[in-house]
């Protein structure tokens, strides 16, 4: 019983954290079995709020063992995922459901980002 | 057929083989049997719930309602495998000594009867939960679906029977053994399961990372790989960590293993105590 208290506690405890913004707001799209972008380009160093929405009849799971992410998306569902401050560089991720849906997270130097 | 057959063995086999390591580890306890069916029970009716209720949940909490949720199934599994491990250092011995002597009953404290069956129930509730909303899917949606649900239940099928391999593995193992060799596998399962859960607050927003990508082991051991894959379930490994999931692993292991020392310095001159098998404990 007392574990079981000691886990709300916890609970609790932790969710005013939860005022902790993200600094940038990206957002995925699932559509016709392919992730929209599949190149995802997020900012170096600033943690993202990642909104996943899949228009697929079928349910989709988010994952990526690059940024340790793993979350399922119904049908026509919409999930939200924090993504924390990132190096530079390539993460992967794919539709667990469907592993042959795969996209990447790309960060980029701001030097580079302004190249473009 | 066989890409579902593969995605359902996947979700299958990381409850079969926590199934596995309880039923292992619980050996010799009397009517352990019956409470780890109650966990497995419980844990389908709950994730057909999870299932049912897919939609809601993930737009509970801002959209981070299935990652607080898996969170607290998780950590719920984290604690009684604590418990789990703390009576069994106590009781390791008496347990072995019934199992081959086919001796008097355990009377020792309270058996972590509840333990086993939360443990169960959080496996099979966790992944479960992701199967049947996968093979849900598709015996709604059209197609050639007759195929792909036949390909579910082969994964389902495979998935029981790796587990039940394991098991019959561990029983192998000398008795003199059996139960330090389960309490390893258990606290270094914890571990894991405390650093899944760690990455889900993260996920969650309401943990900080702490350090993404603490180190990069994906090239010498891939996580997309089998052997990555049964190692992420069974002792936790990440290619790519985080601070957090290292920090909860670590805090698990050591707090884990402070406990039964604890535990097992509470005994009177543990040898001969843990000897007399049938004297009741306080």
């Amino acid at each position: 019983m007392s574990s079981r208290l000691l886990l709300l506690v916890m609970l609790f405890g932790i969710f005013p954290a939860n005022a902790w913004a993200a600094d940038a707001t990206a957002s995925l799209l699932i559509r016709h079995q392919q992730f929209e972008p599949k190149q995802l380009m997020l900012p170096p160093a600033t943690k993202v709020k990642l909104i996943i929405r899949n228009d697929n009849a079928m349910p989709a799971e988010f994952e990526s063992y690059d940024l340790s992410r793993e979350v399922i998306v119904p049908a026509h569902g919409q999930v939200t995922v924090y993504i924390d401050p990132l190096k530079p560089g390539h993460y992967g991720f794919f539709n667990d459901f469907n592993p042959a849906m795969k996209g990447q997270v790309v960060v980029v130097k701001p030097a580079a980002a302004q190249g473009n | 057929m066989l890409a579902t057959a593969v995605i359902v063995f996947r979700e299958v086999l990381e409850a079969a083989l926590i199934v596995a390591i309880v039923l292992g580890a619980s050996r010799g306890i009397a009517g352990r049997g019956r409470w780890v069916a109650a966990g497995v029970g419980l844990g389908l009716l709950g994730a057909s719930a999870v299932a049912w209720l897919a939609a809601d949940l993930s737009a509970a909490l801002g959209g981070s309602g299935q990652a607080v949720l898996n969170a607290v199934i998780l950590l719920s599994a984290v604690i009684m495998l604590t418990w789990h491990n703390v009576w069994m250092r106590a009781h390791g011995r008496e347990l072995a000594a019934h199992i081959a002597n086919a001796g008097a009953e355990i009377q020792g404290g309270r058996r972590p009867l509840t333990a086993l069956t939360v443990i169960t129930l959080a496996a099979v509730m966790r992944e479960g939960s992701e199967a049947v909303l996968f093979l849900w899917a598709i015996a709604a949606g059209g197609g050639q679906r007759s195929g792909m649900l036949l390909g579910g239940l082969a994964g389902v099928a495979a998935g029981i029977l790796i587990g039940a391999l394991l098991y019959r593995g561990l029983l192998r193992i000398p008795l003199r053994h059996f139960f330090s060799v389960t309490g390893w596998l258990i606290l270094l399962l914890a571990a894991g399961l405390a650093a899944q859960a760690a990455g889900f607050l993260n996920q969650a927003g309401l943990l900080p990372a702490l350090g993404t990508g603490l180190w990069d082991t994906s090239n010498v051991l891939s996580q997309h790989s089998l052997v990555g894959r049964l190692l992420h379930i069974l002792v936790g490994y990440i290619a790519r960590p985080s601070g957090i999931e290292l920090v909860f692993y670590v805090g698990t292991l050591v707090t884990i293993f402070a406990l039964t020392r604890i535990a097992g310095q509470e005994q009177k001159s543990p040898r001969r105590y843990r000897r007399t098998s049938d004297e009741t404990e306080a």
